[in-house]
């Protein structure tokens, strides 16, 4: 017990994780970091990005977009505004967002006021975590 | 008197009536536990939302954000979250009228006062007055989705960080328990601090002593992140609320309509049957009268 981490990703939704952890690696805003049990307190925001946490060799992918973490007394809690597991994600439906990004964003290269391309940018960065985190498993 | 064809008629309408009421009620009760779930759902995200920013709010000055500014108000917006069906009681009007009394009591003071809708009821009603509508955003409370709050939200940060209004009161109708559904108003913007920190420590009581955190990047910036999305988690938790004491109220305005129903059908049917009865007995007189006359 007193050597592993609890962790527990949370979004709107639901609980989408809750466990005994050895180690998680979450996409920091400042950088990919991973956290062990006995983890001095942290709070960190997160980017658009993989996160994984490895359960005595069992290694575990989520895909997450934005949020924040927080450690703190042994407890780890990933809040995201989703979070999909590897084998949750629905490909085609990840493929069509990369496709429907990609477009958008290049329309917003080419100089149309109408879309944002921050925001293009954003849901594709989100459909390539998916699909990333989704390939790599199958 | 009604004929005994009218109150055939009747009776057959109204158990039409029952039925249709009896399913609502049984739909809403459904819905009920559908919403209600969501709701507790999304609980442990919004507590530890609070709790995390209240843990900032501690460590970071509050006068270096704009959400936080406190302005002399001017103008106020309240953002006032309804259902998009009706057949739920009173219980729109309810929140119509609380925001209503708000707006008096604003006007009063001499402040200008606009209307966010959230929900076609509100809308239909704030539509018709006479006040600005910076935002409306209807036919999402079926189905309560992030979007739509971060929709709301973004609009709310933006009127106030340009200026367009010096306060936003978020208006929803408070699920209390399935009889009691109350509006409640709640301040959006800007954050007070003070209201932070007290969240949290509704939150976190069991932690002990407070630990001293790294933060990545600075406090300010994570707070500058987390702000936004703190009055997009408020919005979307009164989203759900009023979805669920909608469906509440529905259930309880169905069983009453159901009750009322049943009511109506007995007493109809005791007419019937007097009015029946009634032409028996005049028959036979008729009859008897008749029989009498040629006996001579």
């Amino acid at each position: 017990m007193a050597n592993k981490l609890n962790l527990e990703v949370v979004t709107p939704t639901k609980l989408v994780v809750s466990e005994q952890v050895d180690l998680c690696t979450v996409p920091g805003t400042v950088g990919v970091f991973g956290v062990m049990a006995n983890h001095a307190p942290i709070l960190s925001t997160l980017n658009i990005g993989e996160m994984h946490y490895d359960n005595e060799g069992n290694v575990v992918r989520i895909a997450i977009s934005g949020g924040f973490v927080e450690v703190s007394s042994n407890r780890m809690t990933v809040l995201a505004e989703a979070a999909e597991i590897s084998e949750e994600i629905d490909v085609d439906r990840a493929l069509k967002a990369k496709e429907r990004a990609e477009k958008r964003l290049q329309e917003a290269l080419s100089g149309r006021e109408d879309v944002d391309e921050a925001r293009a940018k954003a849901a594709l960065a989100r459909a390539l975590t998916r699909l990333k985190v989704a390939g790599e498993m199958s | 008197m009604a004929s005994l064809k009218d109150i055939q008629l009747k009776i057959t309408g109204i158990k039409k009536t029952e039925q249709i009421t009896k399913a609502m009620n049984m739909v809403a009760a459904a819905k009920f536990r559908g919403s209600q779930e969501r709701m507790e759902e999304f609980r442990p995200y919004a507590g530890k939302f609070s709790a995390v920013m209240g843990q900032l709010a501690t460590t970071a000055n509050p006068n270096a954000f704009p959400l936080m500014e406190e302005r002399e108000v001017k103008k106020s917006m309240v953002l006032v979250v309804t259902s998009d069906r009706g057949l739920c009681g009173a219980f729109n009007a309810n929140i119509i009228n609380a925001a209503e009394r708000f707006m008096k009591e604003r006007r009063s003071e001499g402040k200008e006062v606009s209307v966010g809708c959230i929900g076609k009821k509100g809308y239909q009603y704030f539509s018709k007055q006479d006040v600005d509508l910076p935002i409306e955003i209807t036919d999402c409370m079926a189905r309560v989705e992030m979007v739509d709050a971060r929709k709301a939200g973004m609009e709310c940060i933006r009127l106030f960080l340009d200026g367009e209004v010096d306060e936003v009161q978020l208006l929803y109708g408070r699920f209390v328990n399935v009889v009691t559904q109350k509006p409640t108003l709640k301040k959006l913007v800007p954050i007070s601090s003070g209201d932070l920190i007290e969240e949290e420590e509704e939150v976190e009581e069991e932690s002990g002593p407070k630990a001293t955190y790294i933060y990545e990047p600075d406090p300010e910036q994570i707070l500058n992140v987390l702000m936004p999305m703190f009055v997009n988690v408020q919005i979307m938790a009164a989203m759900l609320e009023t979805a669920c004491s909608e469906q509440a109220a529905r259930m309880t305005a169905m069983d009453n309509a159901t009750r009322a129903c049943t009511d109506m059908i007995h007493e109809l049917t005791l007419a019937y049957n007097k009015a029946r009865q009634a032409s028996i007995t005049s028959e036979l007189m008729d009859i008897v009268g008749g029989a009498e006359a040629l006996k001579g």
